[in-house]
């Protein structure tokens, strides 16, 4: 079980509101992405259900217990931090039995769970190592076998790949995200990757100075971005978003198109543009567009390889029925 | 440095800085053991040629050696036993955030400013003194008699003026290693099930394992030698004479330089013990 519901939720340092009052729940089983840019509160939202800082107002409850007053360690949540937070003068045997041994696990039971998470984490030939001697991808891998070992209700994960490089990140996402299939306890992930809440989310909390933008699954937030704000955080390369008289054709205050869906032609179309950077990744190409009124630069990308350089005068045709309109406020408007 | 030129150019500006503190030591060095196989009595006939290991043997003999060799020990391991502990817990404490922490720092650091021979002054005369030293006082408010701390509890009172003056380096020290602590290691440990006592057990102790043993290495250097704590004190009187008043006495009161010698050569000796006991027994905190 592992069912989260934060009920009117607020925090404050201060002075400054960090999170505004806040209603969200967290189904068991459930993979949270927590997702927005830097300072959006998102780390502070998981260190309240986490239970290291203290909430302001309002209620946490975990699998329907009220959990608001209840310790961090008594509230069967398992945390993995930015920095792994590994204790460096520990063995990695001894850093997975560590929760184990603050709960008074019998010995033999910590062998057979340390055995079990060492196993399914790749970790069975480093367990008598320090964090010193791993390299990051297995730090990883051991703040994770910690937290697995407690076998909480649900993990709590602080932007947990951010100190990976990119290839590494990869391999990692989909360790994750595995993971999660095999044990199918709730998740809760931080980021402010948009790729990482993507590819491994079951909904996607979008958060934006403490406010929840909205709340789906990947492919909604994608198809039908609520407000301007989630529609140009939400896939990449960002969303094309367009004002003034090419919208005020529309009927609405700004219209964005999303980079792959528009049509790119030398001869004829709906706008001419020239070309300023190309990016040739040789699977698709990027291109950096000026010249379209009222979005400068645009991008556009292209399956494949197009033949294109800079200073190349290009058309584009926006697909309609992918042409998302956004009213003043900024709100979708179908 | 990687051509032949730099590190031949290096050398060259290290030179005078390698002469120098060669021969700080060694001038001393040498002629503390030339001195100690003479015997040398400034005022009874002076340089009185090669007497062999008498000094040595005559040193070594006397009722106060041992005795000596003892309160050196104590002094040493009472003073690193104090200001570890207490060091370890003022470094906790002034971790914390508080108002006016910066001026607490200060004060905190002052002693250390104060001169070994002022410190003990202060102690002896204000507050030890059992007829108007302030603990006097204290002892009279609750109709005890006051201590004569300085002949009554005399290595006592030693250790405690001695620790006074090194707690402000044992805490600085500790506080700048706390605070290299990663604060996410203790929410770790919090969300892992440890109280506060544990996470302090398990987490912050070992993690200040490497600045306690730089500690105990400097204090040890520094306390092998005290001296002016004792002469401005206790004379050396009431037990509290160490191996380097001894070799003091003997020097400038006995007017017995080779004497004085085979006493430095022990002290020494004594010193590159307790290093090497030392080493086995905190130095490999500071590996890796």
């Amino acid at each position: 079980m592992g069912q989260i519901r934060l009920n009117k939720v607020s925090k404050r340092f201060g002075e400054v509101e960090v999170i505004p009052p806040l209603d969200l729940t967290i189904e068991d089983g459930e993979f949270t992405v927590f997702v927005g840019p830097s300072g959006c509160g998102k780390s502070t939202l998981l260190r309240l259900i986490a239970g290291l800082e203290d909430i302001t107002s309002g209620h946490i409850e975990i699998d329907g217990a009220d959990a608001t007053n209840v310790p961090p360690a008594k509230r069967g949540l398992a945390m993995v931090f930015q920095s792994y937070a590994l204790y460096p003068h520990m063995s990695v045997r001894k850093n997975i039995a560590f929760p184990m041994r603050m709960a008074g696990v019998p010995a033999d039971e910590q062998a057979r769970r340390i055995e079990a998470a060492a196993k399914a984490l790749n970790l069975t030939d480093y367990l008598d190592r320090r964090p010193g001697q791993l390299s990051g991808g297995q730090r990883q891998r051991v703040a994770i076998g910690r937290a697995i070992v407690r076998e909480p209700s649900a993990f709590l994960f602080d932007e947990p790949l951010s100190n990976l490089d990119a290839a590494l990140r990869v391999g990692m996402r989909m360790e994750i995200s595995e993971l999660h299939k095999k044990l199918a306890t709730t998740m809760i992930y931080v980021t402010h990757d948009q790729v990482e809440a993507m590819t491994m989310a079951d909904r996607i909390v979008v958060l934006r100075a403490g406010f929840i933008e909205q709340v789906g699954s990947p492919l909604e937030l994608y198809h039908k971005p609520c407000n301007e704000f989630v529609a140009g955080f939400i896939g990449s390369p960002k969303m094309n978003l367009i004002k003034g008289a090419e919208a005020a054709k529309h009927g609405v205050a700004t219209i964005g198109i999303r980079p792959e869906h528009l049509d790119v032609s030398s001869s004829e179309g709906a706008w001419k543009a020239t070309v300023g950077i190309a990016e040739h990744l040789g699977s698709d190409t990027f291109l950096h567009i000026h010249g379209v009124e009222g979005c400068d630069p645009m991008t556009a990308r292209v399956d494949g390889e197009l033949p294109v350089k800079h200073g190349d005068t290009i058309y584009l045709t926006p697909q309609l029925d992918k042409l998302h309109k956004f009213d003043a406020q900024g709100l979708r408007v179908d | 440095m990687a051509t032949q030129h730099s590190r031949s150019a290096a050398r060259l500006m290290m030179a005078p800085a390698v002469v120098l503190l060669l021969g700080w030591m060694l001038v001393p060095l040498t002629m503390t053991l030339y001195f100690s196989f003479r015997k040398y009595l400034p005022l009874r006939g002076g340089d009185l040629g090669w007497v062999g290991f008498d000094n040595y043997v005559r040193f070594v003999s006397s009722s106060s050696f041992w005795p000596s060799v003892m309160t050196t020990l104590i002094i040493v391991g009472g003073v690193l036993a104090i200001t570890v502990i207490l060091g370890i817990g003022l470094a906790v404490l002034l971790n914390q955030p508080m108002w006016g922490q910066g001026m607490v720092r200060i004060l905190v650091i002052a002693p250390f400013f104060v001169m070994p021979t002022v410190s003990a002054l202060v102690w002896k005369n204000m507050f030890m003194d059992p007829n108007y030293g302030l603990l006097a006082h204290l002892w009279e408010l609750f109709g005890a008699t006051p201590v004569e701390w300085l002949s009554q509890a005399s290595l006592t009172s030693i250790v405690m003026i001695v620790s006074w003056q090194w707690l402000p380096f044992a805490t600085l020290i500790l506080l700048t290693a706390i605070q290299s602590l990663d604060s996410e290691q203790l929410e770790a440990a919090e969300m892992d099930g440890a109280p506060a006592s544990k996470r302090f057990a398990f987490i912050t102790l070992p993690h200040l394992g490497r600045a306690i043993t730089v500690v105990i290495l400097i204090q040890t250097i520094f306390l092998l030698s005290i001296f002016a704590e004792i002469f401005v004190t206790t004379g050396g009187a009431f037990g509290t004479k160490t191996l380097t008043y001894l070799i003091f006495q003997r020097v400038l009161e006995s007017q017995n330089v080779g004497l004085g010698s085979a006493g430095g050569v022990y002290a020494i000796i004594l010193a590159n013990i307790v290093a090497i006991f030392l080493m086995r027994i905190v130095g490999k905190n500071l590996d890796a």
